[in-house]
């Protein structure tokens, strides 16, 4: 990649935050409608961070729940016996 | 400890208001915690997995967060969101696991200079939505795998602010670093997954 390449990955996690001001924002943009390379890496880049934060949750396993709750109540139960 | 279903209890303050539940759980309305319980059970254990990368410490993480926070409450000024308080000591909790099973491997240092710099093969479109052509189970396998392969120090970092959508000044306060050491971090993390991605996407239109 071109010097020019590197910059644009240096400021990648700012330009995908919406966090770059304007005029770099805009140069940004510019090179990247001449830069194959670099369209591709912001892409997959955002793809990424959008398929985890919309990744479905692992379900919590329910004897795993189930422990968790009653660990809470016994809780509840020593709280409500000191007042 | 034991497995029986406990009785859901039913609060009588409206589900959508977290500040209302947890003012509730102040004044000692249990029912109300379990609200909040029962909203942030599956997410809270998602970051133990995610972070500790094992179920049984994930569990441990899940279940000390709640506990810790019951306990505290009072101690809870309403500064930020319950939940990113909630993540703060569940995070706190993954981090002492993980320092607890390797001592010493397991570092929030900055790592030595090179490592972690990001690489780029022959780049590739992964075209529209790759996580589609994918099961739910098989991606959440190939995520779990990939966020797995992140050093510590990144992966906590990319759950933070990413996932969890944390500030980036409040990650630093949570992980005692710089905000200039979260931002870079950040960036080699969102890279690396990136690249471990890229294997699984790229090319795969046509599957």
């Amino acid at each position: 990649m071109k010097v020019k390449c590197k910059e644009v990955i240096l400021e990648l996690s700012s330009y995908l935050d919406g966090a770059l001001d304007s005029s770099l924002q805009a140069e940004l943009e510019q090179h990247l409608l001449r830069c194959t390379d670099c369209r591709l890496v912001v892409d997959t880049t955002r793809q990424t961070i959008h398929i985890f934060c919309n990744a479905e949750p692992v379900p919590l396993p329910e004897e795993v729940r189930q422990r968790l709750h009653a660990a809470l109540h016994e809780r509840f139960r020593q709280r409500a016996k000191l007042l | 400890m034991s497995a029986t279903d406990p009785k859901p209890l039913a609060s009588k303050v409206v589900r959508s208001d977290e500040a209302a539940l947890v003012s509730a759980a102040k004044a000692g309305d249990v029912s109300a915690f379990e609200e909040l319980v029962n909203r942030y059970e599956t997410k809270i254990f998602r970051l133990g997995m995610n972070i500790t990368q094992n179920r049984e410490d994930a569990e441990d993480v899940m279940q000390d967060a709640f506990l810790k926070s019951y306990q505290n409450l009072n101690r809870f000024q309403g500064d930020s969101r319950f939940y990113t308080w909630l993540v703060r000591i569940a995070i706190n909790e993954a981090l002492m696991k993980l320092r607890k099973r390797r001592p010493n491997q397991f570092s929030l240092d900055e790592p030595v200079a090179g490592e972690g710099e990001p690489v780029f093969h022959e780049l590739k479109d992964w075209g529209p939505s790759p996580e589609q052509r994918f099961a739910q189970t098989e991606l959440n396998e190939i995520l779990s795998r990939v966020i797995g392969e992140l050093e510590p120090i990144y992966r906590v970092v990319f759950l933070l602010r990413d996932v969890e959508e944390i500030s980036t000044e409040e990650t630093a306060q949570i992980l005692g670093i710089s905000v200039a050491a979260v931002k870079s971090r950040l960036l080699r993390a969102r890279l690396q997954l990136r690249e471990k991605l890229d294997k699984y996407f790229r090319g795969s239109q046509s599957q």
